[in-house]
Parts: C-alpha cells; sequence; structure tokens
C-alpha cells in the first residue's frame, strides 16, 4: 500500500518532448509507470519514448487517455500555465518540477487549485515514488525498495541519501513525497503526514525539513495532536547563518525565524525522534520495528 | 536581491509615495552640491545593503552645505559590517512628529501577501513583534483579488491614525502593495513612514527585497543590483551556475542539491570540523561546473580540506570524477581532497579517482570524519 501514486496511476508528462520531459519519461516508463501520455502544444500527433502519444492540449490527452496524474518538465516562463491546465483538465494529482517559478505566480495558481480538486505537489521538487508499483520523478528508482516507511521531504539529494540508508539496512518505504523547497507550494508536510497516517500500508513516518519557514512546526502540531505512528525527524541547516539564502528559495532564516533550533524543539516536543545525521534516521527507524 | 534604500524609494515615488526630496553622491562635493540645491538642512545616509548603519556611524545629519561635505567625507569609505561605503543619499531632513511602520511581506503559510502596520516606527519590526506584538495589525490581500481599500482602512484605523491622515496613509498602503507586486517583491518595507512638520505623511527610509526567481522578468530592476551584495567569489559562483555562499571554516564543500549540502555542513560540525562554504553544483552538473566549483573553492586560503558529496541521479558520478580529476591537473591542489559518491554510475566514478590516487569513501560519516582529520593534518 502507499499514497498519492501506485498501480492505478496513469501518468501524463507535460514537456515530454524536451530533453528532461523525455529522459525522465523513459526512466519513468523503465521503472514500471504507466505512462499513458505527453503534453506538447504544437506537437499533438506525434509519438515521443517509443509509443506514448503527443497531444496538443492536456484536455484532450486526459479525454482520450483517462490520465489521473501528470508530472510538469516545462521552463519556468511556462510552468504555471502547464498547472493551470493540469488543474482545469481535472487531473487529480499534478507534480511540477520545474524550479525558479516567481513566488506570487504560485500563489496565485495555488489560489485556483484550491478551487479544484486536484492536489498539486511542487514545484521545484524532485516528485515522489511509491517503490515496486510507481515513480512520478526523477528520482534514482532503483535505490528504493518496498516497505512500510512513509517519507515527506522538503529537499531532493538529501532524501536519497536517507533512503539509501533505509534501504541498505533492509528498511523499505512505502511512498517518498519530495514536497519540494519553495516558498509557496502544493501538499505540505501536515498534508502527507495526514495521508501517512491514514494510510494502512504505512507503519512509521520519516520527516526531513531544513531551514526557513514554519511548515516542521505546523507539522510537529498534528504529530503531537493526532498521529499515533512513530516519526523520525532530520532537519538540515542546523549550521547555516541567518539572511543567506542557501540554494532552495525557501531555505532562509529571516528574522530570526525558521531556524534548525527551533523546528527540531517544536518536533522533539512532539515526541518526534531526531537524527543527528541522514544515516543516523535509518538507526532511528529501526528501533520503531 | 536586495535593492538599496535609495532605489526602495524610487520604486515607492512611481506608484505616488511621497518621498524626501534627494540624491545620490558619491564624492564629498557632489554631496555639498545636492545639499546646496536643497537648500535646507539635510541626512547623509550611507547606501550599504545591511542594516544598522545608524548605530555604526553611517547616517548624519548636516544643517549647512559644509557640514554636508564634511559628513559625506566622513561617511564615504567606511566600513560597516564588512562593506564600503561607495555612495551615501542626501535627502532633505523631515522634522519628524512621528513615526509609523508600513510594510508588505510574503507570507509562505498563508500563501499571500501580509501587509503590516505599526504605529511603533522606527524600529525593527522584529523587535515591535517580539516586545509588542500587539501593536502590528496585519491584513492579507487575496492572491487574485489584490489589497483592496477596505484593508488599508483597517491598518489606517488599526494604528490609531488620527482622521486627517486617513486617506492619505490608505493611498500610501495600497501603493506599497502595488509596487509589491508589480516588483515581484519577497519583502517591501516603509519604516519609517513619518507625519512631518508639514503634517504630511513621507517615506523616509524604504527596502525592498526582489524574488530572485522573478528576476528575468524585472530587467530594469535586476540592472540595478549592487555587485557587493554578494563576494566576489559568490558573484563568480552565480556566474557559472553555482550556488556558493561563503563561511568562515577550514573545509571546502562541494554537494550535489542544497539540501544535502546544508546537511554535509552540519555532519562535518557535528565531526568537529568547520565548513568553509555552502556549494551546490546543482542537478547534472558536468565536469566543466565540477572545475569551476573546486576553483572557486581550492582559492580560499583558509580551506585545509575539501570534501566532496556526490549523491548521483541526474548528477552522474563518473562525469564529476573526471571533473575532480581535470581540476588537480590544471589547479594547483596543496590540501586534501576526501571524496564521496553513490548513485548513478558510481563504480566508474570511484574507478576514475582510484587511477589518480583519490582518497574515496562510501559512507557520508565515514567521509566527513577523514575530511576532518586532513584538515587537522592528520591524514587524509
Amino acid at each position: 500500500m502507499s499514497i498519492l501514486v501506485d498501480n492505478e496511476t496513469r501518468l501524463l508528462v507535460q514537456g515530454i518532448t524536451g530533453s528532461q520531459g523525455a529522459f525522465h519519461a523513459q526512466q519513468m516508463i523503465q521503472y514500471g509507470t504507466n505512462v499513458v501520455a505527453g503534453a506538447v502544444p504544437g506537437r499533438g500527433g506525434q509519438w515521443a519514448v517509443g509509443n506514448t502519444p503527443v497531444f496538443d492540449t492536456v484536455h484532450e490527452a486526459v479525454g482520450t487517455t483517462d490520465a489521473n496524474a501528470t508530472i510538469i518538465f516545462v521552463p519556468a516562463a511556462f510552468a504555471v500555465d502547464a498547472l493551470l491546465e493540469a488543474a482545469d483538465a481535472g487531473v487529480a494529482l499534478i507534480v511540477c518540477i520545474t524550479e525558479n517559478i516567481p513566488a506570487l505566480d504560485m500563489a496565485r495558481a495555488r489560489a485556483f487549485i484550491d478551487s479544484t480538486d486536484s492536489l498539486l505537489i511542487g514545484p521545484n521538487c524532485p516528485g515522489l515514488i511509491s517503490p515496486g508499483s510507481a515513480k512520478v520523478g526523477i528520482m534514482a528508482g532503483h535505490i528504493h525498495t518496498p516497505g512500510n516507511v512513509g517519507i515527506v521531504s522538503r529537499s531532493g539529494t538529501l532524501t536519497y541519501e536517507v533512503i539509501y540508508a533505509l534501504t541498505e539496512r533492509g528498511i523499505g518505504q512505502s511512498t517518498a513525497v519530495g514536497i519540494g523547497g519553495d516558498p509557496i507550494k502544493g501538499l505540505n508536510f501536515l498534508d502527507v503526514l495526514q495521508m501517512f497516517e491514514r494510510d494502512a500500508g504505512t507503519e512509521q513516518v520519516v520527516l526531513i525539513g531544513e531551514i526557513g519557514g514554519a511548515d516542521e512546526q505546523v507539522a510537529a502540531d498534528f504529530i503531537r495532536t493526532e498521529m499515533s505512528k512513530p516519526v523520525t525527524a532530520f532537519i538540515a541547516g542546523q549550521t547555516a547563518p541567518p539572511g543567506k539564502r542557501m540554494g532552495h528559495a525557501g531555505a532562509i532564516i529571516s528574522g530570526g525565524e525558521g531556524t534548525a533550533a527551533e523546528k527540531i524543539e517544536a518536533l522533539q516536543d512532539a515526541g518526534v525522534a531526531i537524527a543527528r545525521h541522514p544515516e543516523e534516521i535509518a538507526d532511528l527507524a529501526a528501533k520503531n520495528i | 536581491m536586495k535593492l538599496h534604500e535609495y532605489q526602495s524609494k524610487r520604486v515607492f515615488a512611481q506608484y505616488g509615495v511621497p518621498i524626501p526630496n534627494g540624491e545620490v553622491a558619491t564624492t564629498p562635493a557632489q554631496a555639498r552640491a545636492i545639499a546646496g540645491k536643497i537648500g535646507k538642512p539635510v541626512v547623509i545616509k550611507s547606501q550599504v545593503l545591511v542594516g544598522g548603519r545608524g548605530k555604526a556611524g553611517g547616517i548624519k545629519l548636516a544643517r549647512t552645505p559644509d557640514e554636508a561635505e564634511e559628513a559625506a567625507g566622513h561617511i564615504l569609505g567606511m566600513d560597516i559590517k564588512g562593506l564600503t561605503v561607495k555612495q551615501v543619499l542626501v535627502d532633505e531632513a523631515a522634522d519628524i512628529r512621528s513615526e509609523i511602520y508600513l510594510g508588505a511581506v510574503l507570507d509562505r503559510s498563508a500563501r499571500k501577501v501580509a501587509i503590516m502596520a505599526s504605529s511603533e516606527g522606527g524600529v525593527e519590526i522584529e523587535e515591535v513583534a517580539a516586545q509588542t506584538p500587539e501593536k502590528i495589525i496585519t491584513v492579507h490581500a487575496h492572491p487574485l483579488l489584490g489589497m483592496q481599500g477596505f484593508q488599508a482602512r483597517q491598518l489606517a484605523y488599526g494604528i490609531g491614525l488620527p482622521k486627517e491622515h486617513i486617506s492619505a496613509f490608505t493611498r500610501i498602503a495600497l501603493s506599497l502593495y502595488q509596487a509589491f507586486v508589480e516588483s515581484d517583491a519577497s519583502l517591501a518595507e516603509i519604516n519609517p513612514l513619518v507625519i512631518n512638520g508639514d503634517n504630511q505623511l513621507q517615506a523616509v527610509d524604504g527596502k525592498i527585497l526582489l524574488d530572485d526567481s522573478a528576476l528575468p522578468r524585472q530587467e530594469q530592476l535586476a540592472a540595478l543590483r549592487d555587485p557587493d551584495e554578494d563576494s566576489p567569489t559568490e558573484a563568480e559562483a552565480r556566474e557559472s551556475g553555482l550556488s556558493y555562499i561563503d563561511l568562515d571554516g577550514e573545509i571546502g564543500c562541494m554537494v550535489n542539491g542544497a539540501g544535502l549540502a546544508m546537511a554535509t555542513m552540519d555532519i562535518i560540525k557535528l565531526y568537529g570540523g568547520n565548513p568553509a562554504n555552502f556549494l551546490d553544483i546543482g542537478g547534472g552538473a558536468g565536469a566543466d561546473k565540477v572545475l569551476a566549483a573546486l576553483r572557486i573553492i581550492l582559492r580560499d586560503a583558509r580551506v585545509k580540506a575539501v570534501l566532496i558529496n556526490i549523491f548521483g541521479g541526474i548528477t552522474r558520478c563518473d562525469e564529476v570524477a573526471n571533473g575532480i580529476v581535470e581540476a588537480i591537473t590544471s589547479l594547483n591542489v596543496e590540501v586534501p581532497i576526501v571524496v564521496r559518491m553513490v548513485g548513478v554510475n558510481e563504480d566508474e566514478g570511484r574507478q576514475i579517482l582510484a587511477e589518480s590516487n583519490l582518497p574515496s569513501a562510501n559512507r557520508l560519516s565515514e567521509a566527513v570524519q577523514m575530511a576532518v582529520a586532513a584538515a587537522k593534518g592528520e591524514g587524509a
């Protein structure tokens, strides 16, 4: 069992003819994801990545193939248009990989998406994977193994590091969700924790946070009051200086807020086990089995 | 990206916010001429992209052009928190009756722009928030509707503004919001917004931070970038497509991915070392980026050891290994380098490194301990 993506996922790839889109569509197909269509304006009627049909519009792609999820690989200047198109076409799950989307654009897009039934993951995220059934993202599939640890993270390669350590110890994952490093995004820690709490296939959760914002504190509140499954966490950026943006648009300590210390404290108060480094997550998770 | 005070106030003025008469000078003689033209007492204000200019002596009052020249002579060239003052703003001095705070900021948890006002202007808003949070009034603009007039009035009445200033304040608050949105700002602040001797509202100090992701469509504002905002190394890194930040330690780091780069810094600290930098080479970096990154790291004389941590995915380990070997042959490397690489093409990558006698580790914690020991001269 898993959350958000599984064997029922019928994936559309927006931007499938670009270099990133084509490469990752191929990788996802190889992993076993059911990629049913691509959408690229002006490329309708063509075939991409073997035998995937390409459509001019998302509406057409959904109408023809019943796609129920989409992954977006289009450049930042066109990405908001692409995700609004997907929401308008009623795609249930929208995963946006694109980075450098202006925050105010995301604020407007999110306000629209919230008025639809679609769920958004990202932008500026690695996507998500339910090991053994579906990979909707850019992560290396082979480091994952099926199991019952749910993972939710603001980071990309740091998540791979944690999953690598888990897999090495024989601890499998139900679903790993990369929610992305931008200040305004779709699903947040809280939303994903709620899904893991309800998912029968998830027995414990690993949360990977970083400096900036207060999403980890909101998550801590939910964990303390509502969550029955054990949670282990790592927060990156304990040595980051204030006022400097650490790569991700959202990773900045501003006005003394968003420090690793305050996030760790909030999580510890909620009974979350805190790892000092990524490999230690595997040790702590092993104790919950 | 940060704008200077004078740049920020000019943006506000374009949207109809009243600002003092003033111009920028780069020499004491210019400051004198501007003060003469204004013909009234002026304030000489250092234009550097850090807070605390007043406390550092970077803001001075001058009653005459002579005094303006003298004050500018004193402030120009001054060092404020490591930045040299290269320009001063010569502003007509305001006769301040009271000081208000007015600011707009992207509120990430509300996913909206928050507009805040306080009767406690002239001090840092964080200080007000910590001590007297009830004195800050906040409204949130709907992302699709924008800030409404009633919200601006909520702020005005909320901070207890005298009746005669309500409509002027409302106009200024709406202008500030408009400036924020149309500039793609992440912060726009007027602090203080004063009621002056003529009983008029005026923006005496201003600050704008821009959303870096929106700079490609904000060409005019992007062109205002002060190269001193980043260290020369940080600027060079940006041009090479690398995300780099100077830190104080002795272990140079090169990592793919921002989260992993931060985590790597944290682990270095955990094992008793100190990171010299944050450096994210990004996803899919080839040998050329790796070379550029190592050139930047190795130029830092404080660096006693280098730790390279790559988790291959889009980034291929063999590409990175080739870049490392290329760097070692073309640069004069005098410090030990520890490489840890896992993921796509790791065997090929390790093979390339082994041929050049570079130590590599499988586990991150092991690699970090090797780098910390190497930096202490305990051999890599």
